[in-house]
């Protein structure tokens, strides 16, 4: 964990935005600790004959009014501008973390009252607030340090509120004070770490501006006060004789923008280098490489089909650019379906069953990469760019369902209208005829009231409505296959039958096929006669739903058994699975379930399973497949 | 060995006009080393039930008893006897600390005082809920959710709590890895007689763990009982929907929709939403021998059921009589489920 946030700023400075302002930072600090050593006695040094000269040989810069060296000058007058600057930063973001914070430490009424002070005070321009505050504070550094301190505080105030809202709200924070943890101990070892980064961001860049004001403040004579001269002051020093000696002013104005930016670059680049999730090089560097892949096992169903196959697919693999070379999440899958069939897969999260049912829809986004000696939907071929071309068999012929049907639909049209627009589409329908057809299969889909909930927006349906209208929106056509996506995870367990029950009677009524995609073997087992397991993209047994009692996959067993039923005897414990799912980036050479297998034993950790078919319509990737129950460690039953 | 009583719980969100009662005038007892489950759908209020618990959501009123004294507010000094863990083991530990040190930062110091070593603690509460001491080292990225949930778990024991409440503590893990979760929960009931508010949607799950099953539907208990009884005779037309739709072995719970367009219209009808509470008996637009169904029962829409008379507390007008209750399940003056042993 810390070295990965260690690796974050590192790959920060290491973009070219970074090592400049990273360099330039370097310079600056190093200027304001050394100049005043080196060089205070040149810079401080009067040479009456040599008043107001421009620049030579022996003053690069030229001299003051006083004959004093202005290059010398520069280069000590930076600790001051850099000490005033950070001073100023301090007093901003330490009173801007108080009162950013205030709802941890007050309560939420009192900190109300104080977000609301913040906000009205954010709504002041910097300037205007600072130079306030300079009138108030009075004229010298001092004065200008707290003026710019706390024209800084307000907007930072309101970035860590936000900032400390995110966090306030997470589960762990409420475990924390459960656990009887004080407010002021939740604030520094819980809340402060978790929004540390970006408020340091933001320090460093505000460290930047303020250095920029503060040089304003001085050459406004509102800041430093002489004999004392930071680069504001010089500048308005070296303003006065532009026209004489113009290199003096052009160069304190160049030390103040460098200075400026030197913080201001440096927080940009650590910022972005936080953002940065995937490092696009690596993306490039990866694509175009063609990933190994087993050979295709031999197709063999049982009894062979007469009816041509509606979905036909066979060596189905998705990889995935990764910054340590191609993943394959999905690997080798085949699977085949008939009008009206149903078939599940199921799996585990990471099993590689959703892409599945994306790269079947053509919906895997670049820069995935599907690859499949065979992908038929209703004879055409859908594999790589010609998926483009049966845009319009895939709009009336296959339906797509998925787990949250909120972000499914556009929340700023009429659920009628975006049904209708299906139709318009694709079937070529006006405008009134397909608002028909929209509510007929609201109707359809029995939603309640469907005239009325046409003319509704997707956030006034609940979820089991709005899936439903999903599944509506896949009727407008004339669909031949439904692949359902975890159609009903996000919902109750009584709407969750509603809705299976709806997709069986649509199978039964309407002839069309359902893939359903679920991580529950018992919602998989009500609705389909064919079930798939899927573990670590691989397809390890597939069998007739009533066969399940009789699998023979260790993983279905355990799948099984670890879910609890009605009849569950109470008096032992559950069966588990040891271990946790395996990552796509670290399959191994032999069975991927083998670390998890309680039959595994070499011959498994070394070769890999195929896909064997049994002669009764039932598959399985597995040595132990015919090991009788009595060998079966672990067995629950 | 403390009891956990909620007296007429009620809470409310948002303003009077346009506001939603999320938990109405709930009673429930979890007795001393019971384990009571409390299943309902989302928005029944269970989980707003169990923050107010820990004091998290202020009530409006009503009162929450352990042993006959309020439960203590979070940020009070003292020993926090009731303790809760949250649905989602991804978001309820902190990324930035180890899994020991959220662990430590529960422990109460009084327990440290007496020559207990912080890690050595935290080594016996890794050891409780199944995990390897070695795991305080960690950080919770490095584990898998069904561990995180079990730290999540030894965190909560960490303050010694008399009564522990689990909301939702499976319903985000994967199904491979819910089991060692419940085991967990199972094993704390024999090893150190916690008493346990358990909620969950599921009532297979809740059945797993419990010893007294408690039904709640729009912020009101609807049913409460010892488990076996509630699961063998539901009194409440909204309980038997839950059963029906549990999964059980063999049996497809996916019938047919029913043939009579009345009892279709009911099975299809949406969850009732809490901002619009329905007069009369707030289930009766989706009860399947309500009004809807059988238009001879006026009474669901003009009253609401009293529960004290019926079996397992039943808010049904048409559930059995309490008197063929006595057998079954001992009566104390709530009425509320004393816990029956399941075996």
């Amino acid at each position: 964990m810390r070295a990965k946030r260690g690796s974050t700023w590192v790959r920060a400075l290491r973009t070219p935005v970074g090592a400049t302002g990273a360099a330039l930072l370097v310079v600056v600090f190093l200027l304001a600790a050394l100049a005043p050593v080196l060089w205070s006695a040149q810079a401080s040094a009067v040479d009456t004959s040599q008043i107001l000269r421009g620049s030579s040989s022996a003053h690069r810069l030229g001299t003051d009014s006083l004959g004093r060296d202005i290059l010398y000058r520069l280069l000590v007058g930076t600790r001051l501008s850099v000490t005033l600057a950070l001073g100023a930063t301090a007093i901003g973001v330490g009173a801007g973390l108080v009162l950013g914070t205030t709802p941890m430490w007050l309560g939420a009424r009192l900190g109300r009252i104080v977000g609301a002070a913040v906000n009205i005070a954010v709504a002041f321009p910097g300037l205007l607030l600072a130079l306030f505050f300079a009138a108030v504070f009075g004229i010298g550094a001092t004065g200008a340090v707290l003026a710019i301190g706390f024209a800084i505080a307000p907007g930072f105030a309101r970035l860590t509120q936000t900032l400390v809202a995110r966090v306030a709200g997470l589960d762990y924070i409420a475990a924390a004070r459960i656990a009887g943890v004080g407010r002021g101990r939740v604030l520094i070892r819980h809340v402060l770490p978790n929004i540390g980064e970006p408020l340091v961001v933001n320090a460093t860049i505000v460290a930047g501006n303020a250095l920029l004001a503060l040089a304003g403040l001085s050459f406004l004579g509102l800041g430093v006060q002489a004999p004392a001269y930071d680069w504001g002051r010089l500048l308005a020093e070296s303003l006065n004789s532009i026209y004489i000696n113009p290199s003096a002013a052009f160069a304190t104005g160049l030390a103040v923008v460098v200075a400026g930016l030197a913080f201001n670059l440096f927080g940009e680049a650590v910022a972005r280098g936080l953002g940065l999730r995937t490092p696009s090089a690596a993306v490039v560097s990866d694509r175009g490489r063609r990933t190994p892949r087993a050979p295709a096992p031999a197709r063999a169903d049982g009894a062979p089909d007469r009816e041509p196959a509606l979905l036909a697919v066979e060596g189905l693999c998705v990889s995935f650019p990764g910054p340590r070379g191609a993943t394959t999440p999905v690997r080798d899958v085949g699977l085949s379906m008939r009008r009206g069939a149903s078939v599940g897969i199921v799996g585990e999260s990471g099993s590689g069953k959703s892409l599945t049912a994306l790269a079947i829809a053509g919906l895997i986004e670049e820069p995935g990469r599907v690859d499949a000696d065979r992908l038929e939907f209703l004879g055409a071929d859908l594999r790589g760019d010609r998926v483009r071309a049966h845009r319009h068999l895939l709009g009336t012929s296959f339906a797509m369902v998925f787990q949250d049907p909120l972000a499914s639909f556009n929340p700023t049209m009429r659920v009628g209208r975006q049904l209708a627009e299906v139709a318009e589409e694709h079937l070529g329908l006006r405008r009134a005829p397909a608002w028909a057809r929209a509510v007929d299969r609201l109707r359809a889909v029995r939603l309640p009231g469907a005239e009325r909930r046409a003319r509704q927006f997707p956030h006034e349906l609940s979820g089991g409505m709005r899936q439903r209208a999903m599944i509506g929106m896949g009727l407008m056509g004339t669909p031949a296959l439904i692949v359902a996506d975890e159609p009903t995870t996000a919902l109750d367990v009584t709407v969750q039958r509603q809705v299976l029950r709806l997709l069986e009677s649509i199978r039964a009524t309407e002839h069309v096929a359902i893939l359903l995609i679920s991580h529950d073997i018992t919602v998989v087992s009500h609705v389909c006669e064919r079930v798939l397991v899927m573990y670590a993209g691989r397809v390890v047994e597939d069998l007739p739903t009533v066969d399940l009692p009789r699998c023979r996959h260790p993983y279905t067993r355990a799948l099984l058994a670890a879910v609890p039923d009605l009849a569950t005897d109470r008096s032992r414990p559950l069966t588990v699975i040891p271990g946790r799912p395996i990552d796509p980036s670290e399959y191994p050479v032999g069975c991927a379930f083998a670390p998890r297998c309680p039959l595994a034993d070499e011959h498994c950790r070394h070769v890999d399973p195929a896909l064997v078919a049994d002669g009764h319509g039932r598959r399985v990737a597995c040595w132990h497949a015919d090991a009788t129950p009595a060998e079966r460690v672990g067995d629950p039953n | 060995m403390s009891e956990l009583r909620f007296s007429g719980v009620t809470v409310r969100f948002g303003t009077r006009t346009r506001g939603l009662t999320a938990v109405d005038g709930v009673d429930l007892t979890v007795a001393s080393g019971s384990v009571v489950g409390l299943v309902g759908e989302s928005g029944s209020g269970k989980s707003t039930l169990a923050r107010a618990a820990v004091g998290l959501t202020p009530m409006v009123s009503g009162r929450i008893l352990l042993d006959g004294r309020p439960v203590r507010a979070p940020w009070r000094a003292g020993p926090h006897r009731v303790q809760m863990v949250f649905q989602d083991p991804y978001s309820s530990l902190d990324p930035r600390m180890t899994v020991g040190a959220s662990i430590a930062e529960a422990i109460p110091r009084a327990i440290v005082r007496n020559g207990v070593t912080r890690r050595s603690e935290v080594a016996r509460l890794l050891g409780l809920v199944d995990l390897d001491p070695d795991r305080a080292d960690q950080y919770p990225a490095e584990l898998s959710g069904g561990q995180r949930q079990r730290v999540a778990i030894a965190r909560a024991l960490a303050a010694r709590p008399d009564v522990l409440i689990a909301d939702e503590v499976t319903s985000a893990l994967d199904v491979s890895v819910q089991g060692t979760v419940l085991n967990v929960v199972r094993d704390l009931r024999h090893r150190i007689r916690l008493s346990m508010l358990f909620i969950s949607h599921n009532l297979a799950v809740v059945r797993y763990v419990s010893d007294v099953i408690a039904v709640m539907y729009l912020g009101r208990i609807v049913e409460v009982g010892p488990a076996d009884d509630v699961l063998l005779d539901p009194q409440h037309p909204y309980t038997r929907e839950l059963l029906a739709a549990a999964p059980r072995p063999g049996a497809t719970p996916l019938g047919p929709p029913p043939g009579d367009p009345a009892l279709r219209r009911v099975a299809d009808a949406e969850p009732a939403d809490p901002h619009h509470p329905r007069e009369g008996c707030r289930f009766h637009p989706r009860c399947p021998v309500g009004p809807l169904v059988r238009p001879e029962r006026g009474v669901c829409r003009e009253r609401e059921p009293a529960t004290a008379e019926h079996r397992h507390r039943a808010a049904c007008h048409f559930a059995l009589p309490a008197s063929h209750e006595d057998s079954h399940a001992p009566s104390d003056e709530g009425g509320s489920g004393a816990p029956t042993p399941a075996h």
